[in-house]
């Protein structure tokens, strides 16, 4: 019977060295399985924080990969590494100090001119956003569709370590997303209105009230609170 | 006609009263131009070095953009555009292995065909007959030259006319009503980039493009090159030799002018404002 539920293992080569792991972890499980820990380059394990991104080759594959480790499945003949970090540069700006004038992009990341569309960026991105479109976008000045097609960047650096034009694109997107964020939104109304009354004090007597109270007094208010329908 | 249409960067920015005169204008000539949901740089300036196929990707991938519009023509206003795409169309339809070695790296794209046309918005207009523009406010007393550059015309493969001798930008002015004179420096470079690193050379080509063009009794000169349009109209302010400030336009902000669109000629983003010219004419409303 044991043999039955035994679990199946697979062969992995991290760093090039051959492992046994079970089979259905993740890249990240699987190495630190072998042993590895990760100090660095681990984070959410949830594939929200963008700190695992990872390469690696399939068995009989020429392909080269990335991918989050925390995200996906280790293979059996797996080609395995980590990347702790993706050295970027970054450049420096006050946003209060920007405008979102077309070339404002360009002008902070001058680099971005030398994308020759050779889409390599949008084929490593784990999160499948179309990067060389919004590099593309940010180029030509258009700041609204550079924030867009990058909204769900994650920052895993994955596309910056693949460019051969050495862009790093997730702060480029970044930067657009700011200015998108700051100057091109409309600032929304409601969200003033209810700051003015805030600053007005028209909550600080209630706030008062309810900072005087006991913790089972709160609770009873919770509960029998009138819920929106 | 309906026909994809690629725009180029400086179209969307520095160039804007040409796409927008141009949208203007094809709206009332019943063109319907595709504006592509994708594109990217066209490569600016096609890359000479034979070997190097990875500046020819943007442009090819562009024209695999139109293949998967279901078109086999596509529309361009900018020269520098015109002749990146087109040059690199060229080349790959001559080309057999160097199109497969570039589609085996595109290999997240359709393969390219080499089914794709580049066509130049004057050769449409050209095809739909210059005659049969609806002229409602001829150019009459406006004397112009045209000034074709390089990009448009060189080399010979790609050129949209007679490389030597064109004509297809005078032939449209003169539809317009305007008097065109012929200039010896129509097909003269303008200095091109030297503009960001070598001013005094651009400043020099404009000096003698423009007192040129003023002597031969010009007073605007008409283009279709947004690098150009900044060349010789930017420039004139870096001039260290006397000039009379001398119009430029686009071909279409006159045609705009000459069917009676006057909402979005965007006169405001010249150096030289064309405005005090066209009113003295009786041209402006």
């Amino acid at each position: 019977m044991t043999e039955d539920i035994k679990t199946r293992m697979i062969k992995v080569y991290i760093m090039g060295r051959e492992y046994e792991v079970p089979e259905g972890l993740t890249i990240m499980k699987a190495m630190e399985y072998a042993g590895y820990r990760f100090i660095r380059g681990a984070g959410c394990r949830a594939g929200f924080c963008g700190a695992c991104g990872t390469i690696f080759r399939k068995k009989d594959e020429y392909k080269f990969r990335t991918a989050l480790a925390c995200q996906t499945p280790a293979e059996d003949g797996m080609y395995l590494t980590e990347l702790p970090f993706v050295p970027a540069n970054k450049a420096e700006y006050e946003l209060e100090e920007l405008t979102s004038e077309p070339s404002i992009i360009v002008s902070l990341y001058p680099e971005i001119a030398r994308c020759v569309s050779c889409n390599t960026c949008t084929k490593a991105c784990p999160q499948d956003l179309q990067v060389m479109d919004y590099i593309q976008a940010s180029l030509r000045g258009d700041i609204n569709q550079a924030a867009e097609l990058s909204f769900d960047c994650l920052q895993c650096g994955l596309c910056a370590a693949r460019c051969p034009a050495d862009i790093v694109h997730y702060h480029v997107g970044q930067l657009a997303r700011r200015v998108y964020g700051k100057y091109v939104l409309p600032r929304s109304q409601h969200l003033k209105e209810r700051n003015d009354e805030i600053k007005a004090g028209a909550f600080d007597q209630e706030m008062e009230k309810l900072t005087a109270m006991g913790l089972e007094q709160l609770k009873k208010l919770y509960t029998e609170r009138d819920i929106e329908k | 006609m309906k026909i994809p249409y690629y725009p180029g960067c400086t179209l969307k920015t520095t160039a804007k009263p040409f796409e927008d005169t141009t949208k203007a204008v094809s709206e009332v000539l019943g063109i319907e131009l595709l504006e592509m949901p994708r594109w990217n740089c066209c490569g600016t300036v096609y890359s000479l070095a034979s070997d190097d196929l990875m500046h020819q990707l943007a442009p090819i991938r562009n024209l695999i953009r139109v293949q998967d519009m279901g078109y086999d023509r596509v529309t361009t206003l900018c020269s520098m555009c015109y002749n990146t795409l087109e040059q690199a169309n060229q080349l790959v339809k001559g080309d057999p292995e160097k199109l497969e070695k570039m589609n085996s790296f595109m290999d997240q794209e359709k393969d390219y065909t080499g089914g794709v046309t580049v066509v130049h918005y004057l050769t449409l207009l050209k095809e739909m007959g210059f005659d049969s523009l609806p002229v409602k406010n001829p150019l009459k007393g406006l004397t112009v030259v045209p000034y074709y550059g390089c990009l448009l015309l060189r080399p010979e493969e790609i050129s949209i006319d007679n490389p030597e001798r064109p004509t297809i930008m005078a032939e449209l002015l003169a539809a317009l009503g305007a008097t065109v004179v012929d200039h010896p420096y129509k097909l003269e470079c303008c200095g091109s980039y030297h503009t960001v690193d070598y001013k005094e050379v651009v400043c020099e080509k404009t000096y003698h493009i423009l007192s040129s063009a003023r002597k031969r009794g010009a007073e605007a000169v008409v283009l279709s090159c947004p690098l150009c349009e900044f060349n010789l109209d930017f420039r004139q302010k870096d001039l260290e030799q006397e000039l009379a400030p001398m119009p430029i336009l686009y071909f279409s902000q006159l045609l705009a002018v000459s069917l009676g669109l006057f909402d979005a000629l965007g006169f405001d983003q010249h150096y030289v404002d064309p405005e005090p010219l066209l009113k003295e004419k009786g041209l402006l409303r």
